[in-house]
């Protein structure tokens, strides 16, 4: 219904993104700095209390301390993140290990197609195991090459960045490997269950 | 597959200022449904060229306002999308929205309460549309607003909270954090520990608490609460850098 719409006076930005047009997803605009949005408190979980497990369909479940967790292979990754409040930030710096890694400790059992990420704050959101794998999503532990702060989901964070950001759960405590898909948190609260920037899947029905 | 949220397009019917910054935009909707107080509508401003913009700005009217929704959006200096709300909208304007959006930071009087209401800034707009809809529906429950803002020019609603605290039993606090006007009794200074104890002895045993502003505001104020023993899971927020 609101084909060919124009704003009156309108002009919009001269393409603010200049060079980076093509690396902004549809509806979204760059910011330098990085908001934080989450729906609650920021939880509090020391180092040496902390845990990250891998369960559900798998042979056996497997949980890392956090001097296990940080001794796994791991790397920089430089991604550009859009989280589905508008905002895009290119270029962001992380380490971390990639989930590729963390399901090889595991045996996954054929019939797993999707993976709920579940958090310290009771947080989850849901994903196909397609989306996790492959380099496309890791588990960081440091931003801009200091620890990952706790506002911005530390100790850890499932990042990503693909998707829009609210599937890159804060305070990630896990995994868990699932033959049916179970929407989460946001995806059980109106927002889309799956989440792809470049497809403007902000709600449910996009 | 659900129905999608479809964009529409409403007419502005009145505009009127809060503060130098801050203005409420009502807009009348073909395809109104009611929202839950806290929630927001997207807009869409579409340039001749086809150049969009999109931001997300929260609803401060009541549900129980047929037909229509009221946005109070702050204008931002380099911003692109507040700008033009503010220099450019008239009465008669088109605008595309969509919505209402979002699930959990939302109040309904069957929730209950107490409520603790804490706010920065433009924060208080979600926070409005609950307080105006706990007097709509006549609702007993009690509630306790404190708001910080830089002035007392750039306290938003004022006169309505004062209404609002003189009629049905609304506990406003507020602090002001830049400068005071001659008599000022409220606070002066950041909200921390010992205004959120006062909020939260005024509120009563485990309030439900929504506390939305600026990230550093909205961290402290949410850590201090779980500090004073409020559950988590009693403590929603909504956090905003600056939506331009």
């Amino acid at each position: 219904m609101s084909d060919g719409f124009v704003s009156r006076g309108f002009a919009g930005r001269a393409r603010e993104a200049g060079d980076n047009a093509g690396r902004v997803p549809p509806g979204q605009y760059l910011t330098e700095g990085f908001p934080v949005l989450s729906a609650g408190p920021t939880p509090q979980v020391p180092l040496d209390r902390w845990e990250f497990s891998i369960e559900g369909l798998v042979r056996a479940g497997v949980t890392w301390n956090w001097q296990e967790f940080t001794a796994l292979p791991s790397r920089d990754w430089t991604v550009d993140i859009s989280c589905v409040t508008k905002w895009t930030k290119l270029d962001t710096r992380w380490h971390g290990v990639s989930v590729d890694d963390l399901l090889a400790a595991v045996e996954v059992d054929p019939r797993a197609r999707y993976v709920t990420a579940f958090s310290y704050g009771g947080y989850t959101t849901n994903l196909p195991l397609t989306d996790m794998v492959n380099n496309q999503a890791f588990v960081a532990w440091q931003y801009d090459d200091a620890p990952l702060e706790p506002a911005h989901g530390g100790p850890a964070r499932l990042v990503v960045p693909h998707l829009y950001f609210w599937k890159s759960a804060k305070w990630v405590r896990g995994l868990r490997l699932m033959a049916e898909d179970e929407p989460g948190f946001w995806e059980s609260l109106g927002y889309h269950n799956r989440g792809d920037p470049w497809r403007e899947e902000r709600y449910s029905g996009d | 597959m659900p129905e999608p949220l479809a964009w529409q397009i409403a007419t502005v019917t009145g505009i009127r200022a809060e503060t130098p910054q801050v203005t409420s935009f009502a807009l009348a909707l073909p395809a109104w449904r009611a929202h839950r107080a806290g929630q927001h509508y997207d807009v869409r401003l579409t340039a001749p060229a086809g150049y969009q913009a999109q931001r997300s700005y929260s609803v401060a009217s009541p549900p129980s306002r047929e037909g229509q929704v009221e946005l109070t959006i702050e204008r931002i200096p380099d911003g692109e999308v507040s700008p033009y709300f503010h220099d450019v909208l008239e009465v008669g304007d088109r605008v595309e929205v969509r919505g209402p959006i979002g699930g959990y930071f939302v109040w309904e009087p069957d929730l209950g309460g107490p409520l603790l209401l804490i706010a920065g800034g433009s924060g208080v707009v979600p926070l409005m549309a609950m307080l105006r809809e706990r007097s709509a529906s006549a609702s007993s429950v009690p509630a306790v607003l404190l708001t910080s803002a830089r002035t007392v020019e750039d306290l938003i609603y004022r006169d309505e909270l004062t209404a609002l605290a003189a009629a049905d039993g609304l506990h406003v606090i507020q602090t002001l954090t830049r400068s005071q006007p001659p008599g000022w009794t409220g606070y002066a200074r950041r909200i921390d520990q010992p205004m959120l104890s006062e909020a939260l002895a005024a509120a009563g045993a485990t309030p439900l608490a929504y506390i939305c502003g600026p990230t550093l505001l909205v961290e402290a104020a949410a850590n201090g609460l779980v500090e004073l023993r409020v559950p988590p899971a009693q403590v929603r927020t909504e956090r905003f850098g600056p939506t331009s």
